[in-house]
């Protein structure tokens, strides 16, 4: 681990700072199976396991869709459980996802985000997690090292919340945030420790005194009470979060909330963005306010639930937005986030345009040029009360 | 389907799906689902006990290590006690559901 020059910081990728997380945190087990860009996790978190510094049971499977298995397997028997993957390792989890979520297994995973195939293609983008948006995990997205580092923590406290009891997602950009070095600061082992406090189980399939059953079949007379059930959890992670981030703060000093809104106040025209190109983002709007332009951002740091009422809030005086999104949901309409905001604002008497943008697929740099340009686009339909393309790439 | 649950038992459903203790299939009544109902004539029935061994939802009922006939809340009248009982006995005969 890196020591920088800088007083108090220490100098860490994405993934080594995932992986100390996880060392702090000390799971019960962690199944794994490496993949790029979240390899550095998996290979991480394996020598703290080898050097004893967890007493973590590292299991290694064969493939994504085992580790997935083995999570919901060892989580059913009432052990905390944490993994790492990327882009096909979380496809070829999906089937399980789900069931982990339907079972209320309040098990935590990093998202290194990449690409999906075809083409085949490692770099950054949110199409895996996108594709995992409906199955019922939480989902916090991270800006920065500092902010994915800080998210595990908040994600199992979430996740195991009584009145949760759901899996959670935290997603950190591939190679962007995943390899590049920041200067963090890192908590405490005691602080990290009393702050994520000790998982205490409702059923442990390994309580052979109670036995119980998990994965039952259940038939039309109880199935979607059990998904009504999730669904009002869903709603109730929301103001957990809020609850749980709040603490945080005020334990640790960095405030972090739904959503990070900057220089949106006073802003008419602003893009919605999500994890690190947001802070490219956030530099072409100092530029452009220097020119006068009252613009500014939204960053939706949780994604599910999705936080539709205090977003609204946050955008209802623009008068216009464009949703950048690093993935197209190839329905010829919008990204998955730009669905989310336009529905969100529909219920507005007066609501801003907005605009669908499609930036970044597959690692495609996103500059503050390219913020620049969408920039002056959310601009134009500000001052005409028109927007001309609903929906195009850019970075192409 | 004779299981659906009142509106006070719905909230109280196990989150998950978790069966939270042992030995509920026997609360529960399947036997709703059977198109055909066995029925045991005893006085060709030998106590063999090859229906109470073939039979995949445990509803032949022994006592005293006698056959004495078929659980139907769970009986689910598939016919394979039937079909297994020796073709010499053929103690069992399936027939509509009169019920
Ligand atoms: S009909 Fe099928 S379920 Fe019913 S008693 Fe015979 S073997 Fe069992
Ligand atoms: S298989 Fe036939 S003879 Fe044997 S116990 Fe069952 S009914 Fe009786």
């Amino acid at each position: 681990m890196a020591i920088t020059g800088t007083k108090g910081a220490t100098g860490l990728t994405g993934n080594t700072a995932i992986a100390y997380a996880m060392k702090q945190i000390n799971p019960d087990v962690a199944p794994v199976y490496p993949i790029t860009p979240s390899t550095g996790i998996v290979e991480d978190f394996s020598s703290y396991v080898a050097d004893g510094a967890v007493d973590t049971e590292l299991i290694t499977v064969e493939s994504e869709h085992s580790a997935m298995s083995a999570c919901i397997g060892a989580c059913a028997a009432g052990a905390r459980v944490m993994t790492a993957t990327s882009s096909q390792g979380l496809a070829l989890m999906w089937e399980m996802l789900y069931i982990a979520s339907g079972m209320r297994l309040p098990i935590v995973l990093t998202d290194v985000n990449r690409a999906l195939s075809a083409p085949i293609n490692i770099h950054c983008d949110h199409s895996d997690s996108m594709g995992a948006r409906d199955s019922g995990w939480i989902q916090i997205y991270s800006e920065t090292v500092q902010e994915a580092y800080d998210n595990l923590f908040m994600a199992v406290r979430i996740a195991e919340h009584e009145h949760v009891l759901l899996p959670a997602m935290v997603c950190m950009d591939g190679f962007i945030t995943s390899h590049a070095i920041e200067n963090i600061n890192l908590i405490g082992d005691d602080s990290v420790r009393e702050f994520v406090g000790e998982y205490k189980p409702a059923h442990s399939l390994l309580d052979t005194g109670n036995p119980i059953t998990y994965g039952a079949m259940t038939l039309p007379d109880t199935y979607i009470t059990f998904k009504h059930q999730q669904s009002k959890a869903m709603a109730a992670a929301k103001d957990v979060a809020v609850e749980i981030s709040a603490e945080f703060g005020r334990k640790f000093g960095r405030n972090y909330g739904l959503f990070d809104a900057y220089r949106l106040a006073d802003a008419e025209a602003a893009i919605v963005i999500l994890n690190s190109a947001a802070g490219t983002s956030k530099v072409a709007v100092d530029e452009l306010r220097k020119q006068g332009k009252k613009v500014g951002l939204l960053r939706p740091r949780l994604f599910r639930p999705f936080p539709f009422e205090e977003i609204t809030g946050a955008l209802k005086h623009l008068k216009a937005v464009a949703v950048l999104d690093r993935v197209d949901s190839m329905n010829a309409f919008g990204g998955p986030l730009f669905n989310e905001v336009r529905s969100a604002l529909y219920d507005l008497e007066k609501r801003p345009k907005v605009m669908s943008r499609i930036y970044g697929l597959g690692g495609r740099d996103y500059k503050v040029a390219d913020a620049v340009g969408a920039f002056e686009e959310v601009l134009k339909a500000a001052a005409t009360g028109r927007v001309e393309t609903l929906q195009k790439y850019i970075t192409l | 389907m004779t299981n659906k649950p009142s509106k006070a038992d719905k909230n109280h459903l196990p989150l998950g799906g978790v069966i939270p203790k042992g030995g509920t299939a026997h609360d529960y009544s399947t036997g709703g689902w059977r198109k055909l109902t066995p029925s045991v004539d005893k006085s060709k029935c030998t106590n063999c006990m090859i229906c109470w061994v073939m039979c995949p939802d445990s509803a032949i009922i022994v006592e005293d290590a006698k056959m004495i006939g078929f659980d139907l809340e769970h009986c689910k009248g598939c016919g394979i006690c039937a079909v297994e009982c020796p073709d010499k006995i053929s103690a069992i005969k399936m027939e509509e559901d009169k019920s």
